[in-house]
């Protein structure tokens, strides 16, 4: 035993001393991928297909980053992490940026030693029903038995919630949200709670999607983002302006088909975000072409939004409040001179 | 006086009652009102579910086909929740057994395969030569030609990162990693725990009754996330490893009670022998008492295997996609929702079938290495 | 003469080789690492910690924890804190190991014996229900009774046993007690017929060995039980009534519930650690030598006497030590609630609490710490019960 200590310790004193104060993008870099968190599989943020591909709007996030800082979206580590496993995962280093649909709070803003890179999707806790149930609204649910998923906001927001209107509930908690699903179908909870996002995306994987409605009431704000640690700006601003390109390529008309030939356009704020001009690359110490690659592989935000969640996948969402600022909805990215 | 010599009569027959069938019957089914009770309460238990399970199961069950529909349509009538639908298992099987291995890869794990069987064979058939150096190869050579071939990265072989290992064959490297690294560490801390000296004695005992008494979930959940932390900055290491380094740090505590039950039961005259012979500690125990140690123990680190094996499927909760997990994720896909009993059953009865032809084997070695007095 | 005899030359060796000191050097170099070891994993956490702003300490015990959980044992609700929510999970845990234990034991003696039955088909169904259910993993066995136990029928439709008792989906539903004032006399009136009744055992016992008279303890003992109580309770005016559960809204409200995670999880526990048991037993039975029960037939006993005064005694002797590691394997075991939200330990304080607050080493380091007490506590309990009926050498 005391060998295998000795040679533990010794092997970790080495390793130790090389790589003791690199940043997360030398660690980055000098692994040739990126770590990024993402869920044990939910539809349309991020799941494996069948072929054990990762898709999804979280995953894109994942995959911008990764074409910002090693210029091919492709080179991403896909770690699938439970709701309770991801806060520590991110903390302990096991993983470069946690994009997995993380509520932005001010206690992991502040306690957790986290940071919240923005927002890619702006979402609201919802109630699933049985229609056979006859509940219209969520006032009615006096007594009722909730299937909901461990380790996240929304069991803090439920809580309010019932207490605020003077209401009981029984809390039945999963791990996963496949177990939630599982629970509601076979009956053990009269109500699923979780981001409306989920709900459309859950209501699906139940046998007959029409027996179940989601109720009218949002009951809390869900502003849904990729998260990395403190302490660390240089990597917080990659990640932050890794999501505001995605933003800005859709303000400006910038789409994955276009943006060889819009690299020529005379317009200077293009530009700036090709690179074309200017040294935003180069002060957030990435190459110029960042946001090319970005756009170029992994298309702007509004085509990643329709590729995973919206009309032409099977979640059919509304852009809703995920509209640009423009069009009446609030993303919205500061401008990028 | 007439003389009469003595003439043994055949024996009569036994009454009717005390041959045959009824015999049989009346003294292993009704040999007392109670036991006549017994016997008709497990007949109607068994009449109860046996014909409903092998419906289910066997009779009713959709063998063939690819598409959800082969299961819920028989010809062209819609048919529900009567038969097992054993077509989910087919689809996923490749899934089941390799994981996202890549399939044109697949051929390095079936060598592996092959090669254990092969080593596995020569170890348990009678008449084989050279069986020491066959059980070294198997604990040490073996391993490491697994691992090359199975992760890559050497002699031009094309790297399989670990996240892509699943299924059966994670579950399998899993516990044989386990134990093969618990082996010696569970040796060690065994010869620590009966040694002369306080210090290591009682750091042994600390350690092994630690592990002993946390629960393997709380153990894995440590080394999946916690580890990094307790290490320098910047240490870093596989998912996989972590939870290997877990399981070897829990399943040594285990291999270690096994391996001092051995201990035990040498006789003293061999330690006494070995010193008056003159030996050093370490001769004594490599020469003498371990070789006949561990033998008896084989069965006892069998079951331990047993048990480890069982308890892989525990990676589960920290995202590895052992078997267990990989069936979960084929019940979620969306066409093929509301088959996940048939994934319980059909990973129960894989791992049923590992658990019981090993604990048999460690069960014959038990009878065949038990040489003392018995009934 | 003495003086003249010369000391044999020292056999000492020199000091390195000196078993003995160097059995000192190896302990210090052991204790050194160990320290060692412990101190650089000590440091790194603080170190990495700090760097990484990880609050630390267990400040975070005191407050408010905001979520609700499913089942307690005592009051909880969202506005309790974080402390309160390990001793929620802590009960939950205990709960469904003792009630574990008691269920695995008895199941496992009853297959145990009857694997020795002479009734071929006991015999059989026992063995099988061993070789089957010992072979398949805990957590398997977990998730398949609880997609068994939510297929029950829904609240509404739940199987009504009388109209006291109903079983969904929802749980197992039981008029529970309701206890008023005045009870606490009947509380101690309860108290006070145990302790009648340990005296009066013990009384009967040397009465025995002295005179070899036999006192009907066992009667006695159950008369004083029900009458002490029971008189009390009639004399302060029947302090107890009844909730029985009713079906109001979405649910069954009143009464006791036995949810049907702990259903479920009680049946695993009960069938996968039982199979171990009844090896145990099995075994413990087979090691009486057979000329116990021969003399035991000889002497003229019964043989519901000669197992329980000639067999089971010696039978446990074997059975008790394996059977403490089956309780303590049950106890962690347990642990895999978390698997299908049933609110132990892990799956609360390591879960959720340690979700919410993300202090990860404070609360790994206390859930393994109750793990480690609870460990502690039946074996320490057991290896008492253990040297009570050890074979006295006289």
């Amino acid at each position: 035993m005391k060998f295998i200590k000795l040679l533990l310790a010794a092997a970790f004193t080495v390793s130790a001393s090389a790589g003791a104060f690199a940043g997360t993008l030398e660690d980055v870099k000098g692994n040739g991928e990126l770590k990024c968190g993402v869920s044990t599989g939910l539809p349309g943020f991020s799941a494996p297909d069948k072929d054990g591909t990762w898709k999804g709007l979280d995953v894109d996030v994942c995959r911008a980053v990764a074409a910002a800082v090693l210029g091919d979206a492709g080179k991403v580590k896909f770690v699938p992490l439970t709701a309770k496993e991801r806060f520590t995962a991110l903390q302990s280093g096991e993983i470069d940026v946690l994009s997995r649909n993380t509520t932005w709070t001010v206690t992991r803003d502040s306690s957790l030693g986290l940071n919240f890179a923005g927002v890619n999707y702006y979402d609201g806790q919802g109630f699933l029903v049985k229609k056979n149930l006859g509940v219209k609204s969520a006032l009615e649910l006096d007594g009722a038995s909730v299937c909901i998923q461990a380790g996240t906001t929304t069991e803090l927001n439920l809580a309010d919630y019932f207490r605020g209107n003077k209401m009981q509930f029984k809390a039945i908690t999963y791990d996963t949200s496949d177990q939630t699903v599982k629970g509601f179908e076979a009956g053990r909870c009269d109500v699923l709670t979780s981001d409306q996002s989920q709900l459309y995306a859950l209501r699906i994987q139940l046998k007959d999607p029409n027996s179940a409605a989601v109720l009218p009431e949002v009951i809390s704000k869900e502003p849904l983002g990729p998260v990395v640690r403190q302490g660390d700006d240089v990597w917080f601003n990659i990640v932050k302006w890794s999501m505001f390109a995605l933003v800005i390529a859709e303000e400006k008309g910038l789409t994955s088909k276009n943006v060889d030939s819009m690299k020529k356009s005379s317009d200077p704020g293009i530009q700036r975000v090709l690179g074309t001009s200017g040294e935003v690359g180069k002060n957030l110490m990435l190459s110029s072409d960042w946001a090319y690659n970005i756009i170029k592989q992994v298309g702007n935000y509004g085509e990643a939004f329709e590729r995973n969640v919206g009309m032409s996948s099977a979640l059919k969402i509304a852009r809703g409040l995920n509209q640009l600022w423009t069009k009446g909805g609030i993303q919205y990215a500061p401008p990028m001179r | 006086m007439s003389t009469s010599e003595f003439q043994s009569q055949p024996d009569r027959p036994p009454p009717n009652f005390q041959t045959g069938w009824v015999k049989w019957f009346r003294d292993n089914l009704f040999s007392s009102p109670f036991n006549t009770f017994l016997t008709i309460v497990a007949v109607y238990l068994l009449y109860l579910t046996l014909p409903w399970i092998l419906q289910w199961a066997i009779f009713e069950a959709d063998w063939v086909g690819t598409t959800r529909e082969a299961c819920e349509t028989t010809d062209g009538q819609p048919r529900y929740g009567i038969g097992a639908c054993w077509v989910f298992i087919s689809v996923r099987f490749n899934q089941i057994i390799y994981g996202f291995y890549p399939p044109e890869l697949q051929w390095r794990p079936n060598i592996i395969a092959i090669l254990l069987i092969v080593l596995l064979t020569g170890l348990l058939l009678k008449g084989v030569k050279h069986k020491q150096w066959i059980g070294a190869f198997t604990l040490i050579g073996f391993p490491i030609i697994a691992g090359i071939l199975i992760h890559g990265g050497l002699f031009g072989l094309e790297v399989v990162d670990t996240d892509q290992w699943g299924g059966l064959m994670l579950t399998l490297i899993l516990s044989w990693v386990g134990i093969i690294a618990s082996l010696p560490i569970g040796t060690a801390l065994a010869l620590g725990r009966r040694s002369q000296m306080p210090i290591v004695r009682t750091c042994s005992i600390v350690y092994i009754e630690f592990w002993r008494g946390v629960p393997l979930i709380t153990v894995l959940f440590m080394a999946s996330v916690m580890l990094p932390l307790f290490l320098p900055e910047g240490t870093e290491f596989d998912k996989l490893i972590r939870c290997f380094i877990g399981i070897v740090l829990f399943q040594s505590a285990y291999m270690a009670e096994v391996v001092r039950g051995g201990l035990q039961a040498i006789p003293k005259g061999q330690y006494e022998a070995a010193d008056a012979l003159g030996l050093s500690y370490w001769e004594k125990m490599n020469l003498i008492v371990l070789p006949q140690a561990l033998k008896i123990v084989i069965p006892g680190i069998v079951n331990t295997f047993i048990a480890l094996f069982k308890d892989t499927t525990l990676v589960y909760i920290v995202g590895l996609i052992e078997m267990l997990h990989i069936l979960q994720i084929a019940g979620r896909d969306s066409e093929w929702i509301g088959f996940d009993t048939e994934g319980y059953v059909f990973a129960a009865l894989l791992f049923w079938i590992f658990c019981y032809s090993m604990s048999h084997y460690s069960q014959s070695l038990e009878k065949k290495l038990h040489t003392g007095h018995k009934r | 003469m003495a003086e003249t005899r010369k000391a044999p030359p020292s056999t000492r060796p020199p000091w390195h080789r000196d078993p003995i000191i160097r059995g000192y050097i190896y302990q210090v170099l052991l204790i050194l690492l160990v320290i060692g070891f412990g101190y650089f994993i000590f440091n790194n956490t603080l170190h990495n910690m700090e760097k990484r702003n990880i609050k630390t300490g267990f400040s975070f015990l005191n407050s408010e924890a905001g979520f609700g959980i499913l089942f307690s044992l005592i009051e909880y609700n969202a506005s309790f804190s974080y402390g309160r929510t390990f001793v929620v999970g802590l009960l939950n845990t205990i709960l469904v190991s003792t009630l574990g234990i008691v269920f695995a034991t008895t199941l496992g003696f009853v297959m145990g014996v009857s694997r020795l039955s002479t009734n071929w088909i006991v015999a059989k169904v026992a063995k099988y229900y061993v070789e089957i259910f010992r072979n398949i993993p805990l957590l398997i066995q977990i998730m398949f009774w609880y997609s068994v136990v939510v297929k029950l029928p829904s609240a509404r439709n739940s199987i009504a046993i009388g109209d006291w008792f109903f079983l969904s989906n929802r749980g197992f539903y039981t008029p529970a007690p309701v206890f008023e004032e005045g009870f606490g006399a009947v509380t101690g009136a309860m108290v006070a017929a145990v302790i009648v009744v340990v005296f009066l055992a013990r009384w009967a016992r040397k009465k025995q060995e002295l005179t070899g008279e036999q006192f009907p303890v066992f009667r006695v003992s159950l008369a004083i039980l029900i009458f002490l109580p029971g008189i009390v309770f009639l004399v302060s005016g029947s302090p107890l009534s009844w909730s029985i559960p009713a079906l109001k809204g979405f649910n069954f409200k009143g009464g006791a519930s036995f949810i049907p995670e702990l259903m479920a999880l009680l049946i695993a526990l009960t069938v996968y650690t039982g199979t171990f048991i009844a090896e145990t037993v099995r075994a413990g039975i087979q090691a009486v030598d057979h000329g116990q029960s021969e003399a035991a037939h000889a002497l003229g006993l019964r043989q519901s006497f000669t197992i329980r005064l000639i067999i089971m005694p010696q039978a446990l002797r074997v059975i008790i030590p394996p059977l403490t590691s089956q309780y303590l394997n049950l106890t962690k075991n347990s642990s895999l609630a978390t698997a299908i939200g049933y609110p132990d330990l892990v799956a609360v304080f390591a879960g959720t609490t340690l979700n919410q607050t993300g202090q990860a080493v404070e609360i790994i380091a206390m859930t393994m710490a109750v793990y480690l007490s609870l460990s502690l506590t039946i074996s320490v309990f057991m290896n008492w019960y253990n040297k009570k009926i050890a074979l006295v050498e006289r």
